[in-house]
């Protein structure tokens, strides 16, 4: 089949599809799926992570009442820095992407309730489709809204200064960029986990690789540092925190990466793993008692 | 799509690494209710699995309607599998358990509730839908179960032991359903180790052992087959003495016996044709009386102890 024919064909398979089916079915799995997860006893832990620092502000706030000294909020600034970059982005996100998402495949193996989707008219790509938006919006909407109740609480105790700084400063378009990073962590992670469970009957082992591997990435010959989902986050950040201890020793300076190519790089990426698991769900069968 | 309505299998073979699941079943099914019967590990769950495309075959190929399940959208709006596995979603009510997969099927809302509603009715869960299943006992979990897979409106419906867990009344019940819907032109494929009720219900059988089809069709065709073991013909007549020495001139009948009741006869014969001419025969003269005659060993129960024997192994 010539490429001129080949191109014809896709083109008259991809008018042929019922779109309308596909996206309404995505719509019921992301309700679905949502529903289970956002609202769910399991998630539990998920909420402490994204939630754990905004208590420990409240509780600083309440402590420091009337003792904030307008002269120290650039040092607020590094704070928010490293509160999003090492806890949220390599700590909190990593770790809830990985229960949410591993768990949206392998959960239902474990639970021996795949099948129950498998047999409903769905294509396996949707399903995978809807299952990682369904994960999308519950690990965006906790940690956002984590992220942008931490940033308040940050600055809000600093009176008018506090928000002169968030709103006629450089505050606001730090929650820009910090929201942004959180979003496409959750979108990176998360298409990662998805298709590390399908790629591994216990996907605990590989992400305690690919952690090992998002910490180390400084060091990597640059080329490798593109392979890292913070590779790209890094950039986007308004902050940058220098390394410290023994990795700064080995770090390895990358060619710093646009704003625009490091959204397009990330999702990409996403996207190119998100294909990796449509190939691997089409090849999965179910075979419980052999999980 | 093809205008067929058969389910086809051809030269089939799943292995699970060097494990045999099935190989090499060819075979074709027409409406009506099918029964998979053989022992545990026979490979009834895996030909129902690779139907339904919930496994994928080694080699061969599996045809529901000229479809299979890589077109999922238009294969499973044909195919209902009520399966063995006892797991449900974590608190998931049993209303919403049948109402999120309508709603996967592309039904709106409202026709989606309404055939939730009328699945629900037709299993006898009505009164339980919203509760959860978790609180279920294990009939009702399998009922429920059982109305998730029909409720779509299926025109294949496989049930993997649908019978398991049923109180008496219960199992009447969803027999009479099975009968219902395949009357209404549908391909019901059940597996049970209740024999006696597949042996009711059944239009044909598929017994399997050890991953091979031993023998698939017709009870009666299926019997007929089984050469090494003579036909049992029991009749009832008025004068059973004569009937049996009359039997015992044909070379092809093997023994003749007079029940108990000294109006009754077992005949096992090779050649049961010949042995009905024979029948006529005797009537004709008017020297015997038949009240009835019924084949003693055509049902499922004699055909698996012939072809599989009472311990599961081929014979």
């Amino acid at each position: 089949m010539s490429a001129q024919n080949f191109l014809a064909q896709t083109q008259k398979n991809l008018k042929e599809q019922p779109w309308a089916l596909y996206a309404g079915q995505v719509g019921v799995l992301v309700r679905y799926e949502v529903t289970r997860n956002l609202f769910s006893l399991r998630r539990v832990w998920v909420y402490f992570l994204a939630f754990i620092p905004v208590i420990f502000l409240i509780f600083r706030n309440l402590i420091s009442r009337g003792h904030f000294d307008p002269a120290y909020i650039e040092e607020q600034t590094e704070g928010l820095a490293i509160l999003v970059q090492i806890y949220y982005v390599r700590l909190a996100i990593f770790f809830a992407c990985m229960g949410i998402f591993t768990w949206l495949i392998r959960g239902e193996i474990v639970q021996r309730t795949l099948h129950y989707q498998f047999l409903a008219p769905v294509r396996r790509e949707v399903l995978i489709v809807g299952k990682f938006l369904a994960g999308a919006i519950v690990s965006i909407v906790l940690f956002e809204i984590a992220v942008l109740a931490s940033f308040y609480l940050f600055y809000a105790h600093y009176g008018a200064a506090g928000r002169s700084y968030m709103f006629d400063g450089p505050g606001l378009g730090q929650l820009g960029s910090y929201l942004l990073v959180t979003a496409l962590a959750c979108l990176g992670f998360g298409s990662v986990f998805l298709a590390l469970s399908l790629l591994f009957k216990n996907p605990i082992v590989p992400g305690a690789i690919l952690l090992g591997w998002e910490t180390l990435s400084p060091i990597f010959p640059s080329w490798a540092q593109h392979l890292s989902v913070t590779f790209y986050l890094k950039h986007l950040c308004p902050t940058t925190l220098a390394t410290t201890g023994p990795l700064a020793l080995f770090t390895v300076v990358a060619e710093p990466v646009a704003p625009w190519l490091a959204v397009f790089g990330l999702c990409c990426l996403a996207l190119a793993v998100l294909i990796l698991s449509c190939f691997l769900i089409r090849r999965t069968q179910i075979m419980y008692t052999a999980e | 799509m093809t205008e067929n309505r058969q389910i086809v299998f051809n030269n089939v073979s799943k292995f699970y690494g060097e494990v045999l699941g099935v190989n090499r079943v060819s075979f074709s099914l027409d409406p009506g209710i099918t029964s998979l019967v053989g022992p545990n590990g026979s490979g009834k769950t895996t030909l129902m699995n690779l139907l339904t495309g919930l496994i994928k075959p080694t080699q061969g190929t599996v045809h529901v309607f000229g479809l299979t399940p890589n077109d999922p959208v238009h294969f499973y709006r044909l195919v209902g599998y009520c399966t063995q596995f006892d797991s449900f979603p974590p608190g998931v009510t049993g209303y919403n358990f049948i109402y999120w997969p309508l709603r996967l099927h592309g039904f709106p809302a409202e026709q989606a509730a309404k055939l939730t509603a009328e699945a629900l009715d037709r299993a006898g869960m009505a009164q339980v839908a919203k509760r959860k299943i978790a609180g279920y006992s294990k009939g009702m979990r399998q009922r429920i179960r059982l109305a998730q897979s029909i409720a779509h409106h299926p025109s294949v419906l496989v049930l993997d032991e649908p019978l398991n867990g049923l109180d008496p009344m219960a199992r009447a019940e969803s027999i009479a359903l099975f009968e219902a819907l395949a009357k209404q032109g549908m391909h019901v494929i059940i597996s049970s180790h209740i024999l006696e009720e597949v042996d009711r219900i059944s239009d044909r059988v598929v017994l399997m052992s050890s991953g091979y089809v031993v023998a698939e069709g017709q009870i009666r065709e299926v019997r007929r087959e089984v050469r090494d073991h003579p036909m049992q013909v029991l009749v009832r007549c008025s004068n059973a003495a004569r009937l049996a020495s009359a039997a015992f001139e044909l070379d092809h009948v093997v023994e003749a016996k007079i029940l108990a009741d000294g109006q009754s006869v077992l005949v096992r014969t090779r050649d049961v044709e010949q042995f009905y001419l024979l029948l006529n025969k005797v009537v004709s003269t008017g020297l015997v009386d038949v009240d009835t005659v019924a084949p003693a060993d055509d049902d499922v129960n004699s055909i698996y102890q012939y072809l599989i024997g009472s311990d599961g192994s081929p014979t």
